[in-house]
């Protein structure tokens, strides 16, 4: 690994506003430590543009480790970037060479409106999860917590989906910007845990109504949203979803 | 020593009786609201972590009318979310003699003996619920072939009552907090406010009755009034400018509470974690934890020549120096996070740091692997290692880690009694917000512990007591008290626009991080802290000549919300510099050089600094003066820690 610094070079995305049109900006990034995290070339752009008075680069993002989901830029194509498993923040620019051209976009779906340049409003994922991503428990209503075992496979597959992190790479990724894996993801959280049962029927049909209401896509199982997901969630969960909708629809 | 504080505001009110009886006797005498009186009030809740989201859901739950603020695009992202290793209890379920009591003991005594009894206590007893709890949520604790529940072991503790969801208690944590603040945001009893950031107090009649928030997206400024607010709004370790926390937490809110007339205790009160991923250059923007878990199947060593640089498998047994197993046999690489951290700074300075810049002391996995497999060291720690592999580019099941200490998590805090309210009436602090329960240090596992303690289980019930003792006659948006302080915080943003100078915030940021790293960090010493004060006093007064904001407050801007946060970090940091300078004495994460063993371990002083300092605020340009609440122990005798 050499620790030479490189020059970059960046197509980006830029936007003031919803109701104005926006337009790919170059920009060109000297200096760039193959160390740095790719969020961190931005962070020195934008030290650059602010030096020349000029305006930086809105991006989203806050914990940089991988696991908030506040990142969200579409890099070379594929949201988050080209290294599997990997969210923006965690993917480093010794993945890159000197000289590189880098075209970065935000996540583009109907249901995810513009806010600012790579800023988007994910909040129909939040209204999601308010329709029935849940188990209601009401606070202090618990029985001990081993009064209750649960089989350690369907435990762990349970934590395969519990890992989203709620980014929305896979609506970005996704050709008619669904959100299935997401929601099939806490589906298949909640379905496979026993505390999941008595709400199971009625969470799935609220989560997927909710789902199409927003205005995501269908699936049409293109497997993007799989490929792109930065927790590597297997569309299994899309596939457990549909027969926990239909059970759900046929027995009620 | 006095048993009276030295302010009349910091009375603690601690419930009578035993201490095993004191919640207990709280609860059966607090005062109650009707269930259908409990809609006529609203609650302000800032900040949707663990504290927040567990708080804003029992509450609406109860009936309030709740108001959530978080300045993040979702409740779910605060940085909770980003704890890794696991949250302890009390269950005892490996029968390895565990009990509330013992959980309550570590906690004071990993404290060093500078939190309160009656607050420790009843955290290790709410400690239990919080498990139950969680798992009716369906939070998927790791678990045993049985179905029943694993535990693990932390540092500090010599039982297993740590419970984990692999590397990400804190995600799984935070999403069974806040899936049930979404259930009653979708049953109408949350208004959630993302991207809204709070700017300031509303202080009414002496009471806290309302915020001024600024809208990030629109650059709104917006008044919401209350009956009472909750400020959960986290530590505030980014005042280093290099921390493990996330880039967007910060002191404002409880920094502005503070110029309200809330007390700030013990803020020199910092915990250095042992087990980051060392720093790399000085683009970094922030460290990344690699979880203390680790410690249970890693050795930490160094070599024992000074300068040896060779690759870490080039040297053999015999010329490693396990250092923590050697100079502590009965806790080895477990003790707590504080010692560790000392001790890796000790061997650093003392030149036989590793890697590249010598910053750094390996965590070795080569014996575990050896006798576990792989496969079982991935699936404790599979996601740990390949983050750092992604970080590093080094394969941790081949070379042993690289890890140095980073600044992780803030003891100290807005002061808060029993109930968890502040100095000021109607103003409640919950979580790492608060300073209450982890002393000088904190004890791995214990801050979700704590997190969630506040918010499920104890504001429902002091919340409750508040409203039912008080009256709210009702306070208007309009009214001035809210004109005022909105003026007053469009004036700061104003003030901050105008400087219009050629330095940016980040680069502000980031020179007072190093200031606060090198002379308020791991060592301090009476002439390191005075040189802090005088250099933040310095940058200070450059600040406000010479920064650069680029935009218009009525976007979106980034640099604008950063400005205001580092101006307050500036503030901060010279307070903590004066908290950290009065007291002389060295306790657990605070290292005064001065005063140490002959062996270089902490040396506390029970004679006169047995007490927690509570900061209050003077006014502009005059100094904040420290009153004291004294500690008392009446259930465990401050003795000097020992790990050997």
């Amino acid at each position: 690994m050499s620790d030479t610094l490189m020059t970059i070079h960046l197509k980006v995305w830029r936007q003031d506003a919803p109701t104005q049109p926006g337009k790919f900006v170059q920009y060109t990034v000297p200096g760039v430590n193959p160390h740095m995290s790719f969020l961190e070339m931005f962070d020195l752009l934008n030290e650059q543009l602010s030096v020349k008075g000029d305006i930086p680069v809105e991006f989203d993002n806050d914990c940089r480790e991988g696991i908030c989901g506040s990142c969200s830029m579409v890099i070379n194509g594929m949201p988050h970037g080209p290294q599997r498993g990997t969210a923006a923040c965690q993917l480093h620019m010794r993945h890159f060479k000197d000289g590189d051209h880098i075209v970065v976009e935000p996540w583009r779906a109907a249901a995810f409106p513009m806010i600012r340049d790579l800023v988007v409003d994910r909040s129909s994922l939040d209204r999601i999860i308010a329709a029935g991503g849940y188990i209601s428990t009401n606070t202090g209503a618990a029985p001990d917590a081993n009064s209750l075992p649960v089989d350690k496979d369907d435990s762990d597959r349970a934590f395969d989906y519990a890992a989203c992190i709620g980014c929305g790479a896979c609506v970005a990724a996704c050709p008619n910007a669904s959100a299935s894996l997401f929601t099939a993801a806490k589906v298949g959280h909640l379905a496979l845990l026993p505390q999941g049962a008595p709400e199971r029927k009625r969470r799935v049909i609220n989560m997927v109504e909710q789902m199409e209401k927003e205005g995501f896509g269908d699936c049409s199982n293109h497997g993007e949203c799989e490929a792109a997901c930065p927790k590597e969630i297997s569309i299994s969960a899309i596939a457990m979803m549909r027969r926990e909708y239909v059970k759900a629809v046929v027995g009620s | 020593m006095s048993q009276t504080p030295t302010h009349p505001k910091l009375d603690a009110k601690i419930p009578s009786g035993h201490i095993s009886e004191k919640w207990t006797n709280f609860k059966s005498t607090a005062k109650l609201v009707n269930p259908n009186n409990k809609r006529k009030h609203t609650i302000i809740v800032v900040g949707t972590g663990l504290a927040g989201g567990s708080a804003a859901a029992s509450l609406a739950e109860l009936g309030y009318n709740v108001k959530a603020f978080c300045i993040q695009d979702s409740g779910r992202r605060a940085h909770s979310i980003a704890a890794q290793g696991g949250i302890n209890a009390a269950k005892n379920y490996p029968n390895d003699g565990d009990s509330i009591w013992r959980l309550f003991y570590d906690t004071v005594k990993g404290g060093d003996y500078r939190a309160r009894e009656g607050n420790v206590y009843r955290l290790a007893q709410i400690s239990n619920n919080i498990i139950d709890q969680c798992v009716a949520q369906g939070v998927p604790f790791a678990r045993e072939y049985s179905g029943l529940l694993g535990n693990r072991s932390f540092g500090g503790a010599q039982v297993s009552r740590t419970f984990y969801a692999r590397g990400q208690t804190g995600q799984q944590l935070l999403l069974g907090a806040y899936q049930a603040m979404e259930k009653m945001v979708g049953a109408g009893k949350i208004q959630m406010y993302a991207r809204h950031e709070m700017l300031d107090l509303v202080v009414a009649d002496g009471k806290a009755r309302g915020i001024i928030v600024r809208d990030l997206v629109t650059g709104e400024i917006e008044r919401h009034a209350a009956d009472a607010v909750l400020l959960c709004t986290g530590g505030y370790g980014n005042v280093y400018y290099l921390s493990t926390n996330a880039k967007n937490s910060n002191v404002t809110a409880a920094w502005r509470c503070f110029k309200r007339g809330a007390f700030f205790a013990n803020p020199c009160f910092t915990q250095i974690h042992p087990t980051c991923i060392p720093v790399s250059g000085d683009y970094q923007s922030k460290l990344t934890l690699m979880s203390e878990s680790l410690r249970n199947d890693g050795r930490v060593w160094v070599p024992k020549t000074i300068g040896d640089k060779r690759s870490p498998e080039q040297i053999p047994e015999a010329e490693r120096d396990y250092y923590l197993e050697r100079k502590y046999p009965s806790f080895g690489n477990l003790v707590p996070r504080d010692v560790a951290s000392r001790n890796a700074k000790e061997q650093a300075d003392g030149g036989k740091g590793v890697g590249e810049t010598g910053m750094a002391v390996y965590l070795d996995f080569a014996d575990s692997i050896r006798r576990l497999g792989d496969h079982t060291i991935s699936e404790r720690y599979g996601n740990l290692f390949q983050m750092y592999e992604k970080i590093t580019g080094d394969d941790p099941y081949k070379v042993p880690m690289r890890i140095y200490p980073a600044v992780h998590y803030t003891m100290g805090g807005l002061w808060v009694d029993y109930h968890l309210m502040s100095t000021i009436p109607g103003l409640f602090v919950l979580g790492e917000a608060n300073f209450s329960d982890h002393g000088a240090n904190r004890l791995g596992a214990s801050a979700l512990m704590q997190g969630l303690a506040d918010g499920y289980f104890v504001i429902p019930y002091t919340l409750g007591n508040y409203i039912a003792n008080n009256t709210f006659p009702k306070v208007d948006e309009s009214s001035e008290p809210f004109a005022a302080t909105e003026a007053e915080a469009r004036g700061r943003i104003n003030q901050l626009l105008s400087v219009n100078g050629s330095r940016t915030v980040q680069d502000y940021h980031r020179s007072l991080g190093h200031i606060m790293w090198d002379y308020v960090g791991m060592g301090r010493t009476r002439d390191g802290l005075q040189h802090a004060i005088t250099e933040i006093g310095k940058m200070r007064e450059e600040y406000w000549q010479n920064l650069k904001i680029p935009g218009s407050p009525d976007t979106m801007n980034k640099s604008l919300e950063f400005a205001g946060r580092v101006a307050d970090f500036m503030e901060l940091g010279e307070l903590m510099a004066r908290d950290a300078l009065q007291r002389e004495e060295s306790c657990g994460g605070h290292f005064r050089e001065e005063y140490q063993t002959e062996e270089g371990e902490a040396k506390r002083d029970d004679e006169n600094f047995s007490f927690a300092a509570a900061w209050e605020y003077q006014g502009e340009g005059t100094l904040p003066t420290m009153n004291k609440e004294p500690l008392t122990f009446e259930y465990v005798a401050p003795s000097q820690r020992s790990y050997k």
